[in-house]
């Protein structure tokens, strides 16, 4: 066309470009050039090309086994989160008042915890969990239970994994729950009229209904699930042993601890790309079913 | 095959109604003959989907009962009611099969599997769905989804009437044709009980045996077509049944004649209209005839508006206006012309309700 | 003003939602925009909105070109199928919203409403919410926001089709009255030919995207220019047969042959569609000699003063709308019968060659 649409309304998004060079590309560009140089101190770099990424992928060197370990408790951690709290999630959903004040009360009750700061609800289930002075691990301990989350692998989990399904299942429900609330009630009249059954109307109308906002949970649960850090840091500092190290504790412990700042950087952008990487996959998969499941017949 | 009777029935959707006017279904008996068809006609608000709805069991009406085939079902939720319902907006099971939606009723009645197959084989052999079986019912258009929710219904062998909630809204002219001679066919097959909700006179018309016409929460007239078109008990009927409606012109009436704004028109018997009441003259503009000024009452034209297969003149008569139906074969210069009502074809009206001739009362 | 599209097109992900489109809107003019869902008729509208910009073609508005210019500095406004309207204002100052943003002083504004809410007779309704008004008063408001903006054109996309069928009866009664007193070019799409008909002016026929036809519409219904044309502009669907012509006789599969008589004969050998309204299929047998349709009816439909019959001859349906009450068995034989006078005749590419002579002298210019 000769005569091309009003182009001035791309300079509206030129700030929102700074910002997002300043805050994203930027910082991202320091780490790439921190992952392919090395340093003792002093800020004083030399180059040390690929060499922090082969290490890192090798296995038998320290750092690729320390990375390989952390990052199996990683994808073992999301996995069990999505496990608990999509169908925990859906379930409280489906359980949730339709109209009536009870509706807002309840929203308001599950809002609560997404209030909370990651460090304060560390905080509150450190102190939670302690059995000298915590409800839950005196109460415990007092059962005759074995719970100490200092000490014990297994418990040290079920913690970190109740805590962060305390924290975000409500996440979960409020999606379900938009997606729910938009289901005209007709469906539910003919289900009623069809002879349905609970189950059937669950699998035959909610779940299809609801499955555009789940792919949406499922991607923020497992991105956030991910990255954890603030709450393995508060309570259990990554033990017993490394038992609760995930990739960011590490890649922390390596950064500021051992000012490794190559191997971090390096460290850093493998797990970004992980989690590109799954996201992308993920999202790829969902769509791509969603699209082909709506064609109309040749 | 049900019959239908809603006993002293009247829905209000405030808990402690005071006035009639707090009623959404005004107290009223309806008997529905088992295999018919109906039409429930009227404009939004009228109270025709609070009256399907307590027939459908969604809604428990305040007063009265429902009847099913001389049973109170008032109570019984709608799984227990064996109706069948289509929706104003398609409802199908995106995730299924055209096949998979139809065997749903039946699979959860848990219907042997080897009988599932045969009846939905023939259901959608009647609906013309059989080509599209094995594809998802979400891709197809929205006229076969209507055709899907309402096999649905039909695939069910007990199924006790089906409720139609303006099911061709979303359809098409062209289809809507299509699909309404589908359920007249269908109907004339099955002999089930329909119930068709609708605002749409042409709909209403074509698909009922019956048609109830109701208007502010209350059954104005239940008729045949044609005993709306031709002797609306209400002017209201009148005025909603037939595009345009009926001519309604306030007159005062003597013995055989009536008289409008000083005009006198010939009646075809005598009525004793009640006191203090207001009268009306109605005519349906097929019934007045138009020529070109002379004999007959003079009227002046302000538009014709040729829809094609007849022409519809707009003519004020006395500045009160009038549609009257425009002759192939009649042409008329300038805007003055004279028209004459069929005498046979007029009826009066007292405070809205057709009259009956003194001649028979007496 | 007048409106111009010039060999329009415009494909989205390999479907033609509009192609090749040559339109003149003259000002002050009502056209309407006829076809079927899925037709081509909002495609067409935002494309002439300026909310889509065509592949290919030119849109001009006097003279001056403005195919790349945005929806947002043009004077259009747009009615909806869907009632849209501010829910916390009140019908005034939804009609002035769009005044309101042109900063125009307060007695310009208040003149302007109250003239527009005048016109479509929203006077004593101006204080209230859109909550509190029947869905014909809603589009009203809504009508009454675009032409208080003096917009051109308006453009509306089926404004009636969520209304109640009375009222829907009465705005169409009323909007020719509103739009020839605004003078605007009012584009209208609407999937009903009676209301095509109704509103007059001029009619654009739509099928798959492409104009088949642009003229006055009572010319469009008499004298279509294919079959197209004439299948649009059908409520209830044009009855089709093939039929093929050898000499003075058309041969017609099922049928007794049909006398080419009068403008019939002037047509050479060969195949045609013939075609019919349902309101010619009668089922009296006339004098003259007629196309007969022999078959079984299917459907019955009263309407209270007329009947819809559904023949099947062959495979075929035809629909016969007859004055009267006909009640029919279905599966009984009967005999339809056509005035060749009424037939229309498409060649096989499905251009009309002829079109029955208009009966109603005067209506057609």
């Amino acid at each position: 066309m000769e005569k091309p649409f009003n182009n001035r309304a791309w300079f509206m998004v030129l700030p929102v470009f700074i910002i997002v060079a300043f805050s994203a590309i930027l910082p991202l560009m320091t780490v790439v050039n921190y992952s392919v140089q090395d340093t003792f101190g002093n800020n004083q770099f030399f180059w040390n090309g690929i060499g922090w990424f082969k290490e890192l992928l090798d296995l038998s060197s320290e750092l690729g086994g320390r990375f390989i370990d952390a990052m199996f408790r990683n994808f073992l951690f999301s996995f069990l989160i999505l496990l608990i709290e999509i169908p925990l999630g859906i379930a409280v959903a489906l359980a949730m008042p339709r109209q009536g004040w009870a509706v807002s009360v309840s929203l308001v009750l599950l809002a609560l915890p997404l209030l909370i700061p990651w460090n304060v609800v560390g905080t509150i289930w450190q102190v939670f969990g302690r059995t000298d002075i915590g409800l839950l691990g005196w109460g415990l301990t007092s059962l005759g239970i074995d719970y100490n989350y200092v000490s014990g692998v297994l418990a040290a989990w079920i913690t970190i994994i109740i805590m962060d399904v305390w924290h975000w299942t409500s996440l979960v429900v409020l999606l379900c729950y938009a997606g729910l609330r938009s289901i005209p009630d007709a469906f539910y009249q003919a289900a009623r009229i069809d002879g349905a059954s609970r189950w059937a109307i669950f699998c035959a109308i909610q779940l299809p209904k609801m499955s555009r906002v789940l792919v949406i949970a499922v991607l923020l649960r497992f991105m956030d699930s991910f990255m954890i850090y603030t709450e393995p840091f508060v309570v259990t500092g990554g033990g017993p042993g490394n038992a609760t190290t995930f990739i960011s504790i590490d890649l922390v412990k390596i950064a500021l601890g051992q000012f490794d700042l190559g191997k971090a950087a390096a460290l850093s952008l493998v797990y970004n790309l992980i989690i590109l990487t799954v996201c992308w996959v993920f999202y790829t998969v969902m769509t791509h079913y969603e699209s082909k499941d709506g064609r109309a017949r040749p | 095959m049900t019959s239908i009777i809603l006993e002293n029935l009247a829905h209000a959707y405030r808990p402690n109604p005071s006035s009639p006017a707090d009623y959404a279904l005004k107290q009223a008996t309806q008997i529905w003959e088992s295999g018919g068809a109906y039409a429930l006609l009227g404009p939004s608000g009228c109270g025709k989907t609070t009256l399907l709805n307590i027939i459908s069991g969604l809604v428990i009406p305040s007063q009265g009962r429902v009847l099913f085939d001389g049973k109170d079902v008032t109570h019984l939720p709608t799984e227990q009611r064996n109706i069948a319902q289509v929706f104003q907006f398609p409802v199908i099971y995106d995730t299924m099969t055209v096949r998979e939606n139809l065997a749903f009723p039946l699979r959860n009645r848990r219907v042997p599997e080897p009988q599932i197959t045969a009846r939905v084989a023939e259901i959608a052999a009647l609906l013309d769905l059989t080509a599209d079986l094995d594809y998802k019912a979400k891709g197809l258009t929205a006229d076969s989804k209507q055709k899907i929710s309402l096999g649905r219904g039909l695939v069910r062998p007990d199924v006790a009437a089906i409720l139609f909630d303006e099911p061709l809204t979303v359809i098409d002219p062209h289809l809507k044709w299509e699909l309404r001679s589908k359920l007249k066919e269908i109907h004339r097959k099955l002999d089930v009980t329909m119930i068709y909700v609708t605002h749409d006179q042409t709909e209403a018309l074509t698909f009922a045996d019956k048609v109830v016409v109701m208007s502010d929460g209350e059954v104005v007239q239940t008729g045949t077509p044609e005993e709306l078109f031709e002797r609306p008990a209400h002017t209201f009927v009148g005025h909603f049944i037939g595009s345009p409606g009926m001519n309604i012109l306030p007159c005062t009436v003597s013995g055989t004649n009536a008289i409008v704004d000083g005009h006198t028109i010939a009646l075809d018997a005598a009525y004793t209209p009640p006191a203090g009441a207001r009268i009306e003259l109605g005519i349906r503009p097929d019934f007045v005839h138009l020529a070109p000024h002379g004999t007959g009452l003079p009227v002046t034209i302000e538009r014709i508006d040729d829809l094609g297969r007849h022409r519809i003149a707009r003519v004020l008569l006395d500045g009160r206006k009038m549609a009257v139906t425009v002759p192939d074969s009649l042409s008329i210069s300038g805007d003055q012309a004279s028209i004459t009502m069929l005498a046979h074809r007029i009826g009066i009206f007292a405070d809205g309700h057709r009259l009956n001739p003194a001649a028979k009362e007496a | 003003m007048t409106l111009v599209l010039d060999a329009i097109s415009r494909s989205v992900a390999g479907e033609v939602h509009s192609s090749n489109i040559s339109l003149t809107l003259e000002r002050g003019t009502l056209n309407v925009l006829l076809g079927p869902t899925l037709s081509g008729k909002t495609s067409l509208m935002r494309l002439m909105a300026g909310l889509d910009k065509p592949d290919s073609g030119h849109l001009s508005v006097d003279g001056r070109d403005v195919t790349g210019v945005s929806v947002g500095r043009r004077n259009v406004a747009m009615v909806y199928q869907q009632f849209i309207n501010y829910p916390t204002l009140s019908v005034f100052e939804n009609i002035a919203s769009p005044l309101r943003v042109a900063r125009l002083d307060r007695s310009e504004i208040d003149s302007r409403v109250r003239d527009a809410a005048r016109l479509l007779r929203l006077e004593p309704m101006l204080d209230r919410t859109p909550a509190q008004l029947s869905g014909g008063q809603q589009q009203r408001t809504t009508i009454a926001r675009a032409l208080v903006k003096r917009a051109d054109p308006v453009l509306m996309d089926e404004p009636l089709a969520n209304l109640d069928y009375k009222l829907r009866e009465e705005l169409r009664e009323e909007l020719p009255k509103i739009f020839a007193s605004s003078g605007a070019i009012f584009v209208y799409a609407t999937t009903e030919p009676s209301e095509a008909l109704l509103l007059g002016g001029n009619t654009a026929t739509l099928s798959e995207g492409r104009v088949t036809q642009f003229g006055p519409t009572p010319h469009l219904y008499r004298d279509p220019f294919d079959l197209a044309t004439a299948e649009v502009f059908s409520d209830p669907p044009l009855n089709t047969l093939t039929a093929e012509k050898r000499g003075s006789a058309f041969a017609i599969q099922g049928a007794p042959d049909l006398a080419a008589a009068g403008s019939l004969a002037r047509l050479g050998d060969g195949r045609y569609t013939l075609g019919f309204r349902a309101h010619h299929l009668e089922l009296t047998k006339p004098v003259a000699p007629a196309l007969e349709i022999a078959g079984t009816v299917s459907v019955s439909e009263i309407t209270g003063s007329e009947s819809f019959i559904h023949l099947a001859m062959h495979g075929h349906n035809f629909v016969a709308l007859t004055q009267g009450i006909h009640r029919l068995e279905i599966g009984e034989a009967l005999t339809g019968y056509v005035d060749p006078a009424h037939l229309f005749a498409f060649d096989p590419s499905g251009r009309c060659v002829m079109a029955p002579a208009s009966v109603q002298g005067g209506a057609v210019a």
